[in-house]
Protein backbone atom coordinates (compact mmCIF):
# COMPACT_ATOMS: atom_id res chain seq x y z
CA UNK A 1 0.00 0.00 0.00
CA UNK A 2 0.76 3.50 -0.59
CA UNK A 3 -0.30 6.04 1.86
CA UNK A 4 0.00 10.16 2.40
CA UNK A 5 -0.11 10.94 6.00
CA UNK A 6 -0.78 14.17 7.37
CA UNK A 7 0.99 14.17 11.04
CA UNK A 8 1.16 16.55 13.63
CA UNK A 9 4.77 17.50 14.24
CA UNK A 10 5.37 20.13 17.24
CA UNK A 11 9.41 20.24 18.91
CA UNK A 12 8.18 20.26 22.41
CA UNK A 13 5.49 21.60 24.77
CA UNK A 14 5.92 25.05 24.04
CA UNK A 15 6.89 25.02 20.70
CA UNK A 16 3.71 25.60 18.10
CA UNK A 17 3.04 22.67 15.69
CA UNK A 18 1.86 22.02 12.36
CA UNK A 19 0.31 19.09 10.23
CA UNK A 20 3.54 17.86 8.58
CA UNK A 21 3.14 15.39 5.13
CA UNK A 22 4.86 12.35 4.60
CA UNK A 23 4.36 9.83 2.00
CA UNK A 24 5.23 6.18 2.65
CA UNK A 25 5.12 2.79 0.52
CA UNK A 26 5.84 -0.78 0.76
CA UNK A 27 3.21 -1.07 3.69
CA UNK A 28 1.33 -4.67 4.48
CA UNK A 29 -2.04 -4.77 5.30
CA UNK A 30 -1.07 -6.96 7.66
CA UNK A 31 1.26 -4.31 9.61
CA UNK A 32 -0.65 -2.79 12.69
CA UNK A 33 -1.03 1.71 12.38
CA UNK A 34 1.99 1.39 15.12
CA UNK A 35 4.12 -0.52 12.34
CA UNK A 36 3.20 1.59 9.64
CA UNK A 37 4.71 4.72 11.65
CA UNK A 38 7.91 2.85 12.69
CA UNK A 39 8.60 2.20 8.79
CA UNK A 40 8.17 5.70 8.22
CA UNK A 41 10.63 6.58 11.32
CA UNK A 42 12.75 4.40 9.93
CA UNK A 43 12.85 6.21 6.65
CA UNK A 44 13.26 9.45 8.15
CA UNK A 45 15.67 8.29 10.57
CA UNK A 46 17.76 7.25 7.55
CA UNK A 47 17.35 10.41 5.95
CA UNK A 48 18.72 12.29 9.20
CA UNK A 49 15.64 13.58 10.20
CA UNK A 50 13.82 13.32 13.32
CA UNK A 51 11.83 10.19 13.72
CA UNK A 52 7.81 10.93 14.86
CA UNK A 53 7.46 10.87 18.58
CA UNK A 54 4.24 8.50 19.35
CA UNK A 55 3.17 6.79 22.78
CA UNK A 56 3.05 2.67 23.06
CA UNK A 57 4.35 -0.23 25.26
CA UNK A 58 2.26 -3.18 25.21
CA UNK A 59 1.26 -3.24 21.18
CA UNK A 60 -1.30 -5.93 22.31
CA UNK A 61 -4.53 -3.19 23.63
CA UNK A 62 -3.43 -3.43 27.35
CA UNK A 63 -1.32 -0.98 28.29
CA UNK A 64 -2.94 1.96 26.88
CA UNK A 65 -0.14 4.06 26.05
CA UNK A 66 -1.36 4.18 22.43
CA UNK A 67 -2.79 7.00 21.69
CA UNK A 68 -3.29 8.71 18.38
CA UNK A 69 -6.55 10.39 16.79
CA UNK A 70 -6.87 9.05 13.28
CA UNK A 71 -8.75 10.98 10.99
CA UNK A 72 -10.73 12.55 13.26
CA UNK A 73 -11.27 9.36 15.33
CA UNK A 74 -9.09 8.67 19.02
CA UNK A 75 -7.95 5.19 18.22
CA UNK A 76 -9.19 5.77 14.24
CA UNK A 77 -12.04 3.90 12.70
CA UNK A 78 -12.44 0.86 14.14
CA UNK A 79 -13.24 0.13 17.85
CA UNK A 80 -9.86 -1.00 19.38
CA UNK A 81 -6.84 0.61 20.23
CA UNK A 82 -4.54 1.95 18.12
CA UNK A 83 -1.63 -0.89 18.13
CA UNK A 84 -4.43 -3.33 17.36
CA UNK A 85 -5.74 -1.68 14.00
CA UNK A 86 -4.55 -3.25 11.26
CA UNK A 87 -3.69 -1.46 8.05
CA UNK A 88 -6.37 -3.23 5.96
CA UNK A 89 -9.14 -0.98 7.62
CA UNK A 90 -7.24 1.53 5.24
CA UNK A 91 -7.47 1.53 1.54
CA UNK A 92 -3.93 2.35 -1.04
CA UNK A 93 -3.58 5.62 -1.67
CA UNK A 94 -5.55 6.76 1.45
CA UNK A 95 -4.46 10.30 2.62
CA UNK A 96 -4.80 9.52 6.63
CA UNK A 97 -4.66 12.51 9.10
CA UNK A 98 -2.60 11.67 12.42
CA UNK A 99 -3.28 13.73 15.74
CA UNK A 100 -2.35 13.82 18.99
CA UNK A 101 -5.41 13.25 21.81
CA UNK A 102 -6.60 17.44 22.45
CA UNK A 103 -7.43 18.48 25.76
CA UNK A 104 -5.75 21.11 27.95
CA UNK A 105 -5.57 18.59 30.74
CA UNK A 106 -3.64 16.51 28.43
CA UNK A 107 -0.45 18.90 27.28
CA UNK A 108 1.38 17.86 24.25
CA UNK A 109 5.08 16.90 25.28
CA UNK A 110 6.54 16.06 21.67
CA UNK A 111 4.52 15.38 17.58
CA UNK A 112 1.88 12.41 18.94
CA UNK A 113 2.81 12.18 22.90
CA UNK A 114 0.67 13.88 25.36
CA UNK A 115 1.27 14.30 29.12
CA UNK A 116 -1.53 12.30 30.84
CA UNK A 117 -0.24 12.12 34.14
CA UNK A 118 -3.66 13.92 35.27
CA UNK A 119 -5.00 10.23 35.21
CA UNK A 120 -2.77 9.30 37.65
CA UNK A 121 -3.61 11.86 39.95
CA UNK A 122 -7.19 10.74 39.45
CA UNK A 123 -6.30 7.72 40.64
CA UNK A 124 -4.28 8.56 43.71
CA UNK A 125 -7.08 10.17 44.70
CA UNK A 126 -9.05 7.47 45.67
CA UNK A 127 -8.76 4.69 42.51
CA UNK A 128 -7.49 2.11 45.31
CA UNK A 129 -8.90 0.35 47.91
CA UNK A 130 -7.61 0.09 51.35
CA UNK A 131 -5.83 -3.37 52.39
CA UNK A 132 -2.78 -5.22 53.88
CA UNK A 133 -0.98 -6.02 51.21
CA UNK A 134 1.27 -9.75 51.07
CA UNK A 135 0.07 -12.95 49.80
CA UNK A 136 -3.19 -13.15 47.89
CA UNK A 137 -5.74 -13.60 50.54
CA UNK A 138 -7.92 -17.02 50.11
CA UNK A 139 -10.61 -16.26 47.29
CA UNK A 140 -13.67 -17.56 49.36
CA UNK A 141 -13.11 -15.46 52.17
CA UNK A 142 -15.03 -12.22 50.78
CA UNK A 143 -17.96 -13.42 48.52
CA UNK A 144 -18.61 -11.72 45.44
CA UNK A 145 -22.27 -11.73 43.93
CA UNK A 146 -21.70 -12.83 40.36
CA UNK A 147 -23.57 -9.27 38.36
CA UNK A 148 -21.89 -7.45 40.73
CA UNK A 149 -18.38 -9.88 40.20
CA UNK A 150 -19.11 -8.50 36.15
CA UNK A 151 -20.08 -5.46 36.61
CA UNK A 152 -16.84 -4.64 38.36
CA UNK A 153 -15.09 -6.53 35.83
CA UNK A 154 -16.76 -4.72 33.00
CA UNK A 155 -15.43 -2.00 34.18
CA UNK A 156 -12.15 -2.92 35.04
CA UNK A 157 -11.32 -3.40 31.35
CA UNK A 158 -10.52 0.50 31.14
CA UNK A 159 -7.05 0.96 30.33
CA UNK A 160 -6.66 4.14 30.90
CA UNK A 161 -6.12 5.58 27.24
CA UNK A 162 -7.76 8.61 27.76
CA UNK A 163 -9.26 8.21 24.10
CA UNK A 164 -12.84 9.53 25.70
CA UNK A 165 -11.49 12.37 27.28
CA UNK A 166 -9.60 12.94 23.42
CA UNK A 167 -13.01 12.40 21.91
CA UNK A 168 -15.34 14.07 23.88
CA UNK A 169 -16.40 17.56 22.77
CA UNK A 170 -15.55 18.98 26.46
CA UNK A 171 -12.44 17.15 27.33
CA UNK A 172 -14.00 15.97 29.64
CA UNK A 173 -12.60 12.67 31.87
CA UNK A 174 -16.01 11.09 33.39
CA UNK A 175 -16.06 7.92 31.68
CA UNK A 176 -12.28 7.51 32.43
CA UNK A 177 -13.74 8.13 36.70
CA UNK A 178 -16.59 6.65 36.30
CA UNK A 179 -15.14 3.35 34.93
CA UNK A 180 -12.88 3.40 38.19
CA UNK A 181 -15.48 4.63 40.32
CA UNK A 182 -17.99 1.95 39.29
CA UNK A 183 -15.24 -0.76 39.44
CA UNK A 184 -14.13 -0.39 43.10
CA UNK A 185 -17.42 1.14 44.61
CA UNK A 186 -19.65 -2.11 43.50
CA UNK A 187 -16.75 -4.44 45.43
CA UNK A 188 -16.93 -5.56 48.82
CA UNK A 189 -12.96 -4.92 48.81
CA UNK A 190 -14.01 -1.18 47.98
CA UNK A 191 -16.65 -0.57 50.28
CA UNK A 192 -15.06 1.45 52.97
CA UNK A 193 -13.69 4.01 50.94
CA UNK A 194 -17.24 4.45 49.08
CA UNK A 195 -18.01 7.50 49.94
CA UNK A 196 -14.61 9.60 49.81
CA UNK A 197 -13.32 7.50 46.69
CA UNK A 198 -16.01 9.65 44.10
CA UNK A 199 -16.11 12.63 46.10
CA UNK A 200 -12.18 12.82 45.99
CA UNK A 201 -11.68 11.44 42.52
CA UNK A 202 -14.58 14.00 40.79
CA UNK A 203 -12.54 16.78 43.02
CA UNK A 204 -9.32 15.69 40.91
CA UNK A 205 -10.80 15.20 38.05
CA UNK A 206 -12.35 19.17 38.18
CA UNK A 207 -8.89 20.31 39.58
CA UNK A 208 -7.38 18.94 36.65
CA UNK A 209 -9.04 20.89 34.19
CA UNK A 210 -11.05 18.74 32.37
CA UNK A 211 -13.95 19.71 31.27
CA UNK A 212 -17.87 18.36 32.32
CA UNK A 213 -20.49 15.99 30.82
CA UNK A 214 -23.07 16.93 28.03
CA UNK A 215 -23.45 13.70 27.64
CA UNK A 216 -22.68 13.84 23.92
CA UNK A 217 -22.18 9.90 24.03
CA UNK A 218 -18.22 10.41 22.21
CA UNK A 219 -16.53 8.98 24.59
CA UNK A 220 -18.27 5.49 24.81
CA UNK A 221 -18.05 4.94 20.93
CA UNK A 222 -14.35 5.66 21.10
CA UNK A 223 -13.83 3.91 24.24
CA UNK A 224 -11.66 0.62 22.46
CA UNK A 225 -12.68 -1.34 25.67
CA UNK A 226 -16.52 -0.71 25.69
CA UNK A 227 -16.86 1.25 28.92
CA UNK A 228 -20.41 1.71 28.57
CA UNK A 229 -22.04 5.52 28.83
CA UNK A 230 -24.05 4.32 31.73
CA UNK A 231 -20.92 4.12 33.53
CA UNK A 232 -21.56 8.04 34.07
CA UNK A 233 -25.19 7.87 35.23
CA UNK A 234 -24.01 5.43 37.78
CA UNK A 235 -20.70 7.30 38.83
CA UNK A 236 -23.30 10.24 39.26
CA UNK A 237 -25.76 8.60 41.52
CA UNK A 238 -22.82 7.80 43.43
CA UNK A 239 -21.69 10.96 43.77
CA UNK A 240 -25.31 11.80 44.89
CA UNK A 241 -25.33 9.46 47.53
CA UNK A 242 -22.39 10.76 49.16
CA UNK A 243 -22.85 14.18 48.82
CA UNK A 244 -25.98 13.10 50.88
CA UNK A 245 -24.39 11.14 53.42
CA UNK A 246 -21.55 13.50 54.00
CA UNK A 247 -24.13 16.27 54.59
CA UNK A 248 -26.02 14.12 57.18
CA UNK A 249 -22.75 13.61 59.59
CA UNK B 1 -23.02 20.41 50.91
CA UNK B 2 -24.44 22.99 48.79
CA UNK B 3 -20.92 24.39 48.23
CA UNK B 4 -19.62 20.90 47.39
CA UNK B 5 -22.90 20.70 44.83
CA UNK B 6 -22.14 24.13 43.39
CA UNK B 7 -18.30 23.94 43.24
CA UNK B 8 -18.43 21.02 41.33
CA UNK B 9 -18.96 20.11 37.95
CA UNK B 10 -21.08 16.95 38.33
CA UNK B 11 -23.11 18.60 41.49
CA UNK B 12 -23.67 21.83 39.00
CA UNK B 13 -24.91 19.71 36.60
CA UNK B 14 -27.76 18.13 39.08
CA UNK B 15 -28.52 21.60 39.60
CA UNK B 16 -29.16 22.34 35.80
CA UNK B 17 -31.23 18.80 35.54
CA UNK B 18 -33.40 19.79 38.81
CA UNK B 19 -34.07 23.30 37.54
CA UNK B 20 -34.43 21.85 34.03
CA UNK B 21 -37.17 19.24 35.41
CA UNK B 22 -39.07 22.30 37.23
CA UNK B 23 -39.48 24.20 34.21
CA UNK B 24 -40.01 21.32 32.18
CA UNK B 25 -42.82 20.35 34.74
CA UNK B 26 -43.92 24.50 34.67
CA UNK B 27 -43.99 23.60 30.69
CA UNK B 28 -46.62 21.26 31.06
CA UNK B 29 -48.99 22.96 32.41
CA UNK B 30 -48.70 26.27 30.90
CA UNK B 31 -49.41 24.08 27.48
CA UNK B 32 -52.10 22.63 28.82
CA UNK B 33 -53.71 25.88 29.88
CA UNK B 34 -52.98 27.86 26.57
CA UNK B 35 -55.50 24.80 24.82
CA UNK B 36 -58.09 26.41 26.52
CA UNK B 37 -58.07 29.21 24.44
CA UNK B 38 -60.00 26.95 21.26
CA UNK B 39 -62.92 27.12 23.77
CA UNK B 40 -63.51 31.00 23.40
CA UNK B 41 -62.35 33.71 25.00
CA UNK B 42 -65.09 33.59 27.87
CA UNK B 43 -63.22 30.25 28.93
CA UNK B 44 -59.88 31.74 28.65
CA UNK B 45 -59.83 34.56 30.06
CA UNK B 46 -61.65 32.87 33.14
CA UNK B 47 -58.90 30.66 33.32
CA UNK B 48 -56.12 33.65 33.83
CA UNK B 49 -58.42 35.07 36.37
CA UNK B 50 -58.62 31.96 37.79
CA UNK B 51 -54.56 31.76 38.03
CA UNK B 52 -54.79 35.23 40.43
CA UNK B 53 -57.19 33.30 43.00
CA UNK B 54 -55.80 29.93 43.18
CA UNK B 55 -55.01 28.81 46.84
CA UNK B 56 -57.82 31.30 48.63
CA UNK B 57 -59.11 31.92 50.79
CA UNK B 58 -55.53 30.40 52.29
CA UNK B 59 -54.04 32.10 49.35
CA UNK B 60 -54.63 36.09 49.34
CA UNK B 61 -54.77 36.91 45.85
CA UNK B 62 -52.09 36.81 43.69
CA UNK B 63 -49.78 34.91 46.49
CA UNK B 64 -49.93 31.74 44.74
CA UNK B 65 -49.56 33.18 41.43
CA UNK B 66 -46.35 34.68 42.50
CA UNK B 67 -45.01 31.61 44.84
CA UNK B 68 -45.10 30.08 41.06
CA UNK B 69 -43.09 33.11 39.05
CA UNK B 70 -40.64 33.22 42.28
CA UNK B 71 -39.85 29.58 41.85
CA UNK B 72 -39.53 29.78 38.11
CA UNK B 73 -37.22 32.40 38.27
CA UNK B 74 -34.91 31.34 40.97
CA UNK B 75 -35.06 28.03 38.01
CA UNK B 76 -33.88 30.01 34.93
CA UNK B 77 -31.21 32.02 36.73
CA UNK B 78 -29.72 29.05 38.65
CA UNK B 79 -30.20 26.82 34.89
CA UNK B 80 -28.86 30.00 33.23
CA UNK B 81 -25.83 30.56 35.27
CA UNK B 82 -24.90 26.86 35.59
CA UNK B 83 -25.15 26.21 31.76
CA UNK B 84 -23.41 29.56 31.11
CA UNK B 85 -20.47 28.51 34.12
CA UNK B 86 -20.24 24.62 32.76
CA UNK B 87 -20.12 25.34 29.10
CA UNK B 88 -17.28 28.03 29.42
CA UNK B 89 -15.36 25.50 31.31
CA UNK B 90 -15.86 22.59 28.70
CA UNK B 91 -14.33 25.32 25.77
CA UNK B 92 -11.83 26.07 27.86
CA UNK B 93 -10.79 22.49 28.48
CA UNK B 94 -11.09 21.70 24.85
CA UNK B 95 -9.38 24.84 23.54
CA UNK B 96 -7.67 23.65 20.17
CA UNK B 97 -10.17 21.51 17.23
CA UNK B 98 -8.68 18.67 15.72
CA UNK B 99 -7.43 19.56 11.86
CA UNK B 100 -9.30 16.98 10.97
CA UNK B 101 -12.84 17.09 12.80
CA UNK B 102 -15.94 15.61 12.88
CA UNK B 103 -19.23 17.53 13.38
CA UNK B 104 -21.05 15.06 14.85
CA UNK B 105 -19.25 15.17 17.84
CA UNK B 106 -20.79 17.99 19.50
CA UNK B 107 -24.12 18.35 17.53
CA UNK B 108 -26.36 17.89 21.02
CA UNK B 109 -24.20 19.83 22.75
CA UNK B 110 -24.05 22.91 20.47
CA UNK B 111 -27.77 22.52 20.08
CA UNK B 112 -28.45 22.48 23.60
CA UNK B 113 -25.96 25.68 23.70
CA UNK B 114 -27.81 27.79 20.91
CA UNK B 115 -31.30 26.36 21.73
CA UNK B 116 -30.44 27.58 25.11
CA UNK B 117 -29.74 30.79 24.37
CA UNK B 118 -32.78 31.54 21.78
CA UNK B 119 -34.83 30.09 24.42
CA UNK B 120 -33.22 32.91 26.86
CA UNK B 121 -34.37 35.49 25.10
CA UNK B 122 -37.63 34.24 24.43
CA UNK B 123 -38.30 34.14 27.71
CA UNK B 124 -37.53 37.96 28.29
CA UNK B 125 -39.67 38.59 24.50
CA UNK B 126 -42.55 36.90 26.39
CA UNK B 127 -42.92 37.96 29.00
CA UNK B 128 -42.89 42.05 27.84
CA UNK B 129 -45.04 40.71 25.30
CA UNK B 130 -47.59 39.03 27.23
CA UNK B 131 -47.17 39.44 31.08
CA UNK B 132 -46.15 42.92 31.59
CA UNK B 133 -46.93 44.47 27.39
CA UNK B 134 -43.80 46.13 26.78
CA UNK B 135 -43.20 44.95 23.92
CA UNK B 136 -47.10 43.80 22.64
CA UNK B 137 -47.97 44.81 19.38
CA UNK B 138 -51.80 45.44 19.69
CA UNK B 139 -53.45 47.52 22.59
CA UNK B 140 -52.66 45.18 25.22
CA UNK B 141 -54.73 45.35 28.14
CA UNK B 142 -54.28 42.94 31.46
CA UNK B 143 -56.99 40.67 32.48
CA UNK B 144 -57.69 39.96 28.51
CA UNK B 145 -55.18 37.88 27.54
CA UNK B 146 -57.73 36.36 24.73
CA UNK B 147 -57.38 39.38 22.71
CA UNK B 148 -53.43 39.80 23.69
CA UNK B 149 -52.46 36.68 22.15
CA UNK B 150 -54.56 36.77 18.99
CA UNK B 151 -53.22 40.43 18.50
CA UNK B 152 -49.37 39.03 19.28
CA UNK B 153 -50.10 35.85 16.64
CA UNK B 154 -51.60 38.69 14.29
CA UNK B 155 -48.08 40.21 13.89
CA UNK B 156 -45.63 38.00 11.66
CA UNK B 157 -42.89 38.76 13.58
CA UNK B 158 -45.01 37.35 16.35
CA UNK B 159 -45.42 34.16 15.10
CA UNK B 160 -41.60 33.94 13.58
CA UNK B 161 -40.66 34.33 17.16
CA UNK B 162 -42.67 32.14 18.56
CA UNK B 163 -42.56 29.06 16.33
CA UNK B 164 -38.31 29.46 16.42
CA UNK B 165 -38.63 28.83 20.07
CA UNK B 166 -40.89 26.38 20.23
CA UNK B 167 -38.86 24.15 18.12
CA UNK B 168 -36.23 24.96 20.15
CA UNK B 169 -38.22 23.97 23.15
CA UNK B 170 -39.03 20.79 21.57
CA UNK B 171 -35.35 19.87 20.79
CA UNK B 172 -33.71 21.33 24.11
CA UNK B 173 -36.13 18.90 26.33
CA UNK B 174 -35.45 15.95 23.78
CA UNK B 175 -31.97 16.07 24.96
CA UNK B 176 -32.45 17.59 27.92
CA UNK B 177 -34.84 14.98 29.61
CA UNK B 178 -32.91 12.28 28.81
CA UNK B 179 -30.03 13.78 29.84
CA UNK B 180 -31.31 14.90 33.11
CA UNK B 181 -32.13 11.01 34.14
CA UNK B 182 -28.41 10.39 33.25
CA UNK B 183 -27.33 13.24 35.72
CA UNK B 184 -29.69 12.18 38.57
CA UNK B 185 -28.35 9.16 38.18
CA UNK B 186 -31.87 7.12 37.35
CA UNK B 187 -31.06 6.25 33.73
CA UNK B 188 -30.17 2.62 33.37
CA UNK B 189 -29.43 0.29 30.09
CA UNK B 190 -33.03 -1.31 30.72
CA UNK B 191 -34.77 1.74 31.12
CA UNK B 192 -32.91 3.75 28.48
CA UNK B 193 -35.33 2.87 25.70
CA UNK B 194 -38.42 4.04 27.93
CA UNK B 195 -36.80 7.31 28.94
CA UNK B 196 -35.89 7.99 25.15
CA UNK B 197 -39.29 7.68 24.48
CA UNK B 198 -40.49 9.75 27.21
CA UNK B 199 -38.19 12.86 26.39
CA UNK B 200 -39.61 12.26 22.33
CA UNK B 201 -42.76 12.23 23.26
CA UNK B 202 -42.54 14.91 25.80
CA UNK B 203 -40.83 16.95 23.33
CA UNK B 204 -43.59 16.52 20.33
CA UNK B 205 -46.60 17.20 22.96
CA UNK B 206 -44.92 20.06 24.10
CA UNK B 207 -44.08 21.75 20.71
CA UNK B 208 -47.35 20.68 19.19
CA UNK B 209 -49.30 21.69 21.69
CA UNK B 210 -47.75 25.19 21.61
CA UNK B 211 -47.70 25.43 18.17
CA UNK B 212 -51.04 24.84 18.04
CA UNK B 213 -51.96 28.12 19.47
CA UNK B 214 -50.39 30.78 16.94
CA UNK B 215 -51.55 28.09 14.28
CA UNK B 216 -55.46 28.27 15.43
CA UNK B 217 -54.91 32.10 15.06
CA UNK B 218 -53.43 31.79 11.48
CA UNK B 219 -55.64 29.95 10.49
CA UNK B 220 -58.83 32.10 12.30
CA UNK B 221 -59.79 29.30 14.16
CA UNK B 222 -59.11 31.42 17.14
CA UNK B 223 -59.96 35.10 15.90
C1 LIG C 1 -32.75 30.26 30.21
C2 LIG C 1 -32.82 29.56 29.10
C3 LIG C 1 -32.08 28.25 29.00
C4 LIG C 1 -30.73 28.05 28.81
C5 LIG C 1 -29.66 29.13 28.66
C6 LIG C 1 -30.51 26.63 28.78
C7 LIG C 1 -29.29 26.01 28.54
C8 LIG C 1 -29.05 24.68 28.75
C9 LIG C 1 -27.79 24.05 28.51
C10 LIG C 1 -26.52 24.71 27.97
C11 LIG C 1 -27.93 22.75 28.88
C12 LIG C 1 -26.84 21.71 28.93
C13 LIG C 1 -26.82 20.93 27.71
C14 LIG C 1 -25.84 19.83 27.81
O1 LIG C 1 -25.38 19.54 28.92
O2 LIG C 1 -25.55 19.28 26.75
C15 LIG C 1 -29.29 22.55 29.33
C16 LIG C 1 -29.80 21.36 29.79
C17 LIG C 1 -31.14 21.18 30.15
N1 LIG C 1 -32.16 22.08 30.00
FE1 LIG C 1 -31.94 24.03 29.51
N2 LIG C 1 -31.70 25.98 28.97
C18 LIG C 1 -32.69 26.93 29.10
C19 LIG C 1 -34.05 26.72 29.27
C20 LIG C 1 -34.61 25.50 29.56
C21 LIG C 1 -36.04 25.29 29.68
C22 LIG C 1 -37.14 26.34 29.46
C23 LIG C 1 -36.19 24.00 30.05
C24 LIG C 1 -37.50 23.35 30.35
C25 LIG C 1 -37.93 22.33 29.75
C26 LIG C 1 -34.87 23.38 30.12
C27 LIG C 1 -34.60 22.06 30.45
C28 LIG C 1 -33.34 21.49 30.45
C29 LIG C 1 -33.06 20.16 30.92
C30 LIG C 1 -34.06 19.14 31.51
C31 LIG C 1 -31.66 19.97 30.74
C32 LIG C 1 -30.85 18.73 31.06
C33 LIG C 1 -29.99 18.89 32.28
C34 LIG C 1 -28.97 17.79 32.28
O3 LIG C 1 -28.29 17.62 31.27
O4 LIG C 1 -28.84 17.10 33.28
N3 LIG C 1 -33.93 24.33 29.80
N4 LIG C 1 -29.95 23.75 29.23
S1 LIG D 1 -12.82 4.61 29.62
FE1 LIG D 1 -12.18 3.63 27.69
S2 LIG D 1 -11.39 5.35 26.46
FE2 LIG D 1 -11.47 6.08 28.58
S3 LIG D 1 -9.45 5.67 29.43
FE3 LIG D 1 -10.71 3.87 29.91
S4 LIG D 1 -10.34 2.44 28.21
FE4 LIG D 1 -9.60 4.45 27.51
S1 LIG E 1 0.45 -0.03 23.06
FE1 LIG E 1 -0.49 -0.91 24.86
S2 LIG E 1 -2.58 -0.62 24.41
FE2 LIG E 1 -1.70 0.04 22.55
Amino acid sequence: MKLTLRVWRQKNADADGTMSTYEVDGISPDMSFLEMLDTLNEELILKGEDPVAFDHDCREGICGACSLVINGDAHGPERTTTCQLHMRSFRDGDTIDVEPWRASAFPVVKDLVVDRSAFDRIIQAGGYITAPTGSAPEAHATPVPKPDADFAFEHAECIGCGACVAACPNGAAMLFTSAKVNHLNVLPQGAPERETRVLDMVAQMDEEGFGGCTLAGECATACPKGIPLTSITGMNKEWLRATRKAAKR
Amino acid sequence: MARTVWDSTVGKKAVMAVSGLIMLLYLVVHMIGNLKIFFGPGEFNHYAHWLRTVGEPFMHHEWTLWLVRVVLVVAVVAHAVSAYQLSRRDIKARPSKYVHSKPRASYATRTMRWGGIILALFIVWHVLDLTTGHVHSGGFESGKPYQNVVDTFSTWYGNAVYIVAMLAVGLHIRHGFWSAAQTLGVGSRTRDRALKTVANVLALLLTAGFLAVPVGVMTQVVS
